[in-house]
């Protein structure tokens, strides 16, 4: 490992291990935070005792719907968008001002509208990637220079095949950032909004486990959340940059 | 010319809500123009205005401790090398990971109320400022310290009269990327376990289903968050 | 004649701020079948725009263009390929996939395209890099690829817009020999844009010099090449004579041009 890994690695290790001395010494009450240690063990049991795992199942599914509908809208709507230059720039400031809006303020909407199930988180977390999506969609188009646009020409290839053959495989590691971002604003989206309100998902068990004290159950869930998160996004980040350098001229 | 497209955006917002409203009726949505009267109705509404205080100065001071932190720990992680690209992968995952899941922790370690609200606000904001900030000053090029250098500046004089005025454009940036965030921060804060607050009326024209309400706070907070963020944009711009 | 262009002319309508650019013609050119064809002139005479016209890529703004006997009007008609300046290898496409691109596209059946895209990269020198990606050749190699994506659908007018521009002089010499092989391969017509004075003279049968812009032919030379040459031709007394007769006629026309240049024009 390279030496800031190493460092990194060491000054992970000492935060935690400052949070299992503090709490074990009961400088950290334990209605406060309970040691490292104890969510690690908790973690195992719940997840070996299978009580929660219809909740992980569906906030799983919930975010794997938003990810995959928003990627086919993203990449739909930013195709066409960049090939209707004048449309686009007429949703230039929305796209420019929309990761500034409070998603979550659509959320009261969204229940109302779509009811209290599953639909108005899958709708947020839709909602918040989507744009990610479209936004680097559009840049990886932007990109595709004339000269490949020339040649697909004189392959009498036409717009949608030139489009499929051409301009998304050229833009595709763009759209792979788009998806990661994807993954990471679903996830966001979705855990969140079972967090306000919800009666069942990870977000929803946190609330739960949160109101009736029971830290031996938040904490965990908590855990839970990050490492899936974290583990996610950092192997996108890892896949993202090798497909750049495999295109690096 | 410029002010023609986002006004034809609005105007084709607008239409898409009337046209929304009219195929899925009262019970589902409010019409455009109802909504812009009760927020009228309750702008003037004296019990309105201390909640709108309450999310202001929850905000305010979230953005404060953001922008202080943020800038702070930007510069710092940018001029050092090493510090930079340990913490970097740090301040990624930790800016992708769904901050409501912290919140229970951050309720329990200051209790409810304001100073809840405060750090869960900063917590949104203190990542993106850093990390933008942080690559702002990297960017900077080396010809800058060295002309800093040759000029006998001191550290101080070096970081203020030239890295800040080099990364300033970026640092704007991040700054406005900061500030959004941040309140999306507090009244996501505010949406769950407050006494006061817009996000807490929010929630409960929620529970008390009044449609009305809930899409005049809607509107009113999505019209100010993205009225403050454009002006910041048009400020970037003229800086850059 | 193989291909036919009369009285064609390339008109840029006017702009935001900017006037109407009359970039080509009135161009008149016959290529007769097999021939190949190289064009000098000086830069932003408009030869880049021939090539568009001809190729089908861009429409005459007046006159006609013709490509065995069918009238060329802003589509690309079966039969042409085109080599152009800057690479345009497919980066997310090995060398091999990248020459069967076109034939993919034409579904040919498969083992008609293993066949043929082997035998093109044997003949373009590229067996050993068919697995690679473009990103990791060099730029005369993903030229290579570029020629041999064309070579392999076998077409009859090969227009070719300074290929190896962007090469040094020994590999364009190489390159030059390649394209002379690749032209009795094929038994195509070929047309090679190029501002290289001697490439022009050592490759072609004929040389068009064409004027600044807006580009007219001022005058066109026989070379007398045989048809078995390579690039020895370069030691010949003929091959002196005729790039000086080139360079004397096109010298005026570059100055002209450069001063369009410095006027910002």
């Amino acid at each position: 490992m390279s030496l800031p890994g190493l460092i990194r690695a060491g000054v992970i290790v000492f935060l935690v291990g400052m949070l299992e001395l503090l709490c074990r010494t009961g400088v950290i009450p334990s209605i406060t935070a309970i040691p490292p240690s104890a969510m690690a063990e908790a973690l195992f049991g719940i997840l070996a005792s299978g009580k929660f795992t219809q909740d992980i199942t569906v906030t799983l599914r919930n975010v794997s719907i938003a990810i995959a509908c928003a990627m086919v809208a993203g990449i739909a709507l930013g195709t066409a968008l960049q090939s209707l230059p004048a449309v686009r720039r007429i949703f230039d400031p929305l796209f420019a001002t929309y990761y500034a809006v409070p998603m979550y303020a659509f959320y009261p909407l969204l229940i109302v509208v779509l009811g209290l199930g599953d639909l108005p988180q899958i709708a947020i977390g839709f909602l918040l990637a989507v744009v990610a999506v479209l936004l680097n969609t559009l840049n990886g188009l932007d990109r595709v220079p004339r000269v490949l646009l020339k040649t697909a020409q004189v392959h009498r290839l036409g717009p949608v095949r030139t489009a499929l053959k051409v301009r998304l495989p050229f833009a595709a590691p763009y759209i792979f950032t788009g998806f990661k971002l994807a993954v990471a604003y679903s996830f966001i989206g979705v855990i969140g909004a079972e967090f306000i309100t919800s009666n069942r998902g990870i977000g929803y068990e946190i609330a739960f486990a949160y109101n009736n004290f029971d830290n031996r159950v938040m904490y965990p869930m908590i855990l839970l959340v990050l490492v899936v998160v974290i583990s996610v996004n950092m192997s996108l980040h890892h896949w993202e940059k090798r497909l750049l350098e495999r295109r690096r001229r | 010319m410029r002010w023609r497209d986002p006004v034809l955006l609005i105007v084709l917002l607008l239409a898409a809500w009337q046209l929304l409203y009219l195929a899925v009726g009262d019970v589902a949505l409010s019409s455009p123009a109802r909504t812009f009267r009760v927020v009228t109705a309750m702008l003037g509404d004296p019990r309105f205005l201390p909640h709108v205080q309450e999310t202001l100065l929850a905000f305010v001071q979230g953005f404060a401790i953001a922008l202080a932190i943020g800038l702070l720990l930007g510069l710092t992680l940018g001029a050092n090398r090493l510090s930079g690209e340990v913490a970097e992968p740090i301040l990624v995952a930790l800016y992708s990971i769904p901050k409501v899941t912290l919140y229970p922790v951050i309720l329990l370690v200051f209790g409810i109320g304001m100073p809840a609200k405060v750090a869960f606000g900063a917590i949104h904001g203190i990542v993106p400022i850093s990390l933008f900030v942080m690559n702002a000053v990297r960017n900077i090029s080396p010809v800058y310290l060295r002309t800093a250098r040759v000029l006998r500046l001191s550290p101080v004089e070096t970081a203020w009269k030239i890295l800040l005025r080099a990364a300033l454009p970026e640092i704007v940036t991040g700054i406005r990327v900061g500030f959004s965030l941040t309140l999306i921060g507090t009244i996501l804060g505010e949406m769950f376990g407050a006494q006061r607050g817009l996000g807490f009326l929010l929630m409960q024209a929620m529970s008390l289903h009044e449609m009305e309400r809930i899409m005049s706070l809607t509107l009113l907070l999505v019209v100010f968050a993205s009225s403050v963020n454009a002006g910041l944009l048009a400020l970037e711009r003229r800086l850059a | 004649m193989h291909v036919s262009l009369r009285g064609v002319t390339r008109l840029y309508p006017a702009r935001a701020g900017q006037p109407e650019l009359h970039a080509l013609g009135p161009v008149d050119l016959e290529l007769a079948q097999g021939e190949l064809f190289a064009v000098v002139g000086p830069s932003g005479c408009g030869k880049s725009t021939l090539l568009d016209v001809m190729a089908g890529l861009a429409r005459p703004s007046t006159g006609e263009c013709s490509f065995e006997g069918r009238r060329v009007d802003g589509e690309v008609p079966d039969g042409i390929g085109v080599v152009f300046q800057e690479d345009a290898s497919f980066p997310w496409l090995t060398v091999r996939d990248n020459i069967a691109f076109g034939l993919r596209q034409a579904r040919a059946p498969d083992d008609d395209i293993r066949s043929k895209t082997r035998y093109a990269l044997e003949f373009m020198g590229l067996k050993d890099f068919a697995n690679a990606y473009p990103a990791q050749l060099s730029g005369g190699m993903r030229q290579r690829v570029c020629i041999a994506r064309t070579l392999v659908l076998k077409p009859r007018l090969i227009l070719l817009d300074e290929p190896f521009g962007a090469l040094d002089q020994q590999t364009r010499l190489l390159m030059g020999d390649e394209l002379l092989r690749l032209w009795r391969e094929t038994g195509a017509t070929i047309l090679l844009i190029t501002h290289a004075i001697d490439e022009a003279t050592m490759l072609a049968d004929r040389v068009g010099v064409m004027s600044a812009r807006p580009g007219r032919f001022l005058d066109t030379m026989e070379t007398h090449w045989p048809k078995h040459r390579d690039s020895t031709v370069v030691s010949s007394e003929a091959f002196g004579r005729l790039t000086g007769r080139i360079w004397t006629r096109l010298r005026a026309e570059s100055l002209r041009a450069l001063g369009h240049q410095q006027a910002g024009a």
